[in-house]
């Protein structure tokens, strides 16, 4: 018995001075689009600067936020600004830091076209409220005049799980079609006859099995995997393929907007020339007020990942950059965080 | 506070004499209450946190069908119907089959065939939820797309059930893949509820001159039909709260749709999908109200069963 007891002092006691010794951690939860590049970055960025143990958890972006506010994350990583009334919850101002760019496509199982479909922003609208029902659509047909559109129902596959993906998707609809106004959301009452499937895999594979059908996922899964997408009409009525090319030249020339609206700016429907319309921010969430051990730590690691070398391995990893302007006012937003 | 006392050390006099026995039954009286204070704070969290919804709905929560978080508006309706139709449907498919399997187990079956059988069906239990949807996302739901709906459409295309275009995804393949995960645990209930069942039962109706149909219906399946109740009832527990394989199949609408082809979704399916990403505080209390609704009708699914079970066994005893 006695030996058992001093057995479990001295377990315990490695246990606290294991815990004493150990750098202060930072924890990020949210986005699952960003989680793997958060993982990368935290991980490159120990390498270099040993001091500080960082995690990330890819739980969604509304339950990052959720988290926040709670107190039990850091920071938060999501891909739609908080509402007015998540940031009237908060302890004090919530910055929106820009660290990286991503994209939805639209990918379909059309058999025997010979190109990538060419779509407008009306016609998705109108495909996704189920207004066209087969592909040989006169409409659809017209944007592809080169092709013989097979006479074949449309399947139409969403995310089921509320996502910043199809918030990104639906606030473009709501942009290019009145139908869409005010119906755009994580989660979206689809219409009827449309299939729900959970996560970017769920549409993958609901599109891959059925012949004819139709879904939105993110470009940096399509690209990964292969998936047949879209080209997207842009404002200036050109087809362009989404790629971390096209997703930055949306973000081209935004400096004064971002600083005007706090970096909360939106990239769907942008009229650049070459601009994929369907673009979107990932944002790291972040206190304007911490604690000075912590947020220390956070402003080394936001400065990090706005650095050159951390945004090439985003792009490496099939995230688009941000643009150099952008991040310059990131980072004079980031030195003005009051740590006390 | 007296009763938890009382509860736990018994009545001063009756205090048991030597220390260890003391100390065995107080602990095993500390589990057991255990036991009930988790089920409190189940119950607890649950009304707390889905107040704020019930408190804005009220009863319609459980009568609207309308579900739309940008608006929010939660109605609870179609969900409650996918997890009764899909656990229906579900139930219907396996019963039959698994009190069958059972009866061929252990009546029919030689012993040398009857153990690897068994441990086949057995195994069926231990498959990952997960993979069981995986496997019907990538066979089940193309079969069920190109043979039986289309199938069903043709012979009986009159019957609102099977009317609509044949999708693959939707409540028929999600109740499939539920009569499949609720099929060994049924089967294993019934298999050894037959075993207890006296040899000298089954001699006896022999003797009398019954034929082997007859032993089986009178001696098995009439003396155990408690046992077989349970065992559904505990099938039925388990296809209402199945989530994963449910969520990869069902086609995940908030729809109430006569047809079986028609996507669907359910308690725990709607849960699973909208939590992570949950805006409005009402959107989260009303999926905990969900999670509340699901527990409460378990719950009642669960007494009417041990009330049938009751009456079934009062019977034979008569």
């Amino acid at each position: 018995m006695h030996r058992f007891l001093i057995t479990l002092l001295t377990v315990l006691g490695l246990f606290s001075s294991i815990n004493a010794s150990a750098a202060p951690s930072i924890n990020g939860a949210g986005s699952t689009f960003a989680e793997p590049i958060y993982t990368r970055w935290m991980s490159d960025f120990q390498k270099k600067d040993g001091t500080t143990q960082y995690n990330y958890q890819g739980i969604g972006s509304g339950a990052g936020i959720r988290q926040l506010l709670e107190g039990t994350v850091d920071f938060a990583g999501s891909d739609d600004p908080m509402s007015e009334k998540d940031a009237a919850k908060a302890k004090s101002e919530v910055l929106h830091i820009p660290v990286a760019m991503g994209a939805v496509v639209v990918s379909y199982n059309v058999p025997g076209l010979k190109k990538p479909l060419r779509l407008s922003g009306p016609v998705i609208a109108k495909i996704f409220n189920g207004g066209i029902k087969k592909w040989n659509d006169a409409e659809i047909a017209k944007l592809n005049p080169s092709e013989k559109m097979p006479d074949l129902a449309i399947t139409v596959a969403t995310r089921a799980d509320g996502s910043g993906t199809t918030a990104v998707f639906t606030e473009y609809l709501a942009k290019v079609s009145p139908d869409w106004v005010g119906k755009n959301g994580k989660t979206v009452n689809w219409f009827i006859g449309s299939l729900g499937a959970k996560g970017n895999a769920g549409v993958a594979g609901l599109i891959s099995q059925n012949p004819g059908a139709v879904g939105y996922v993110e470009l940096l899964y399509a690209t990964e995997n292969k998936l047949a997408f879209a080209l997207v009409e842009n404002k200036k009525n050109q087809f362009v393929e989404a790629s971390a090319k096209s997703v930055m030249v949306a973000a081209e020339g935004l400096q004064k907007e971002a600083l005007e609206k706090k970096f909360k700016i939106s990239l769907t429907d942008s009229d650049r020339k070459g601009a994929y319309p369907i673009s979107s921010f990932t944002w790291m969430l972040i206190y304007s007020q911490m604690p000075k051990e912590k947020g220390q730590a956070i402003e080394k690691f936001a400065k990090w990942v706005l650095s050159e070398e951390a945004q090439k391995t985003a792009l490496s990893v099939h995230y688009a950059p941000v643009p150099k302007d952008i991040r310059a006012a990131a980072l004079k937003a980031i030195g003005e965080i009051k740590l006390n | 506070m007296r009763f938890v006392s009382l509860f736990l050390f018994g009545r001063a006099g009756r205090r048991e004499v030597r220390l260890s026995d003391f100390a065995f039954v107080v602990s095993l009286r500390l589990l057991a209450l255990l036991v009930v204070l988790i089920f409190a704070s189940i119950v607890l969290f649950l009304t707390l946190e889905s107040l704020p919804s019930l408190q804005a709905n009220g009863w319609r929560f459980l009568i609207q069908s309308d579900w739309v978080p940008t608006e929010d508006l939660y109605g609870a309706l179609p969900f409650i119907y996918g997890t009764l139709v899909t656990s229906f449907v579900a139930l219907v498919i396996a019963a039959p089959v698994a009190v069958g399997s059972a009866i061929f187990l252990t009546e029919v079956c030689p012993p040398w065939l009857s153990k690897p059988v068994g441990f086949l069906i057995e195994m069926l239990a231990a498959i990952p939820s997960v993979v069981y949807g995986l496997w019907g996302i990538f066979v089940l739901a193309p079969a069920v797309r190109n043979y039986l709906e289309p199938f069903l459409s043709q012979y009986f295309g009159y019957l609102p059930l099977f009317q609509g275009p044949p999708l693959g995804i939707g409540v028929l393949s999600a109740s499939l893949i539920l009569a499949i995960m609720i099929l060994p645990t049924i089967t294993a209930v019934c298999r050894e509820v037959f075993r207890a069942i006296p040899m000298t039962l089954r001699e006896g109706a022999l003797a009398m001159g019954a034929t082997k149909w007859e032993m089986i219906k009178v001696a098995v399946i009439e003396t155990g039909l408690s046992g077989i109740i349970s065992a559904v009832v505990l099938g039925l527990g388990r296809a209402m709260g199945e989530t994963m394989a449910v969520t990869m199949l069902i086609g995940n609408r908030p729809l109430i749709s006569s047809s079986l082809f028609a996507p669907g979704a359910t308690m725990a399916s709607v849960i699973a999908n909208e939590y992570p990403e949950a805006g409005s505080r009402l959107h989260l209390s009303s999926l905990t109200g969900i999670g509340l609704t699901l527990f409460l009708v378990s719950l009642a699914v669960n007494s009417v069963a041990k009330i049938l079970v009751h009456l079934t066994t009062r019977r034979l005893r008569a």
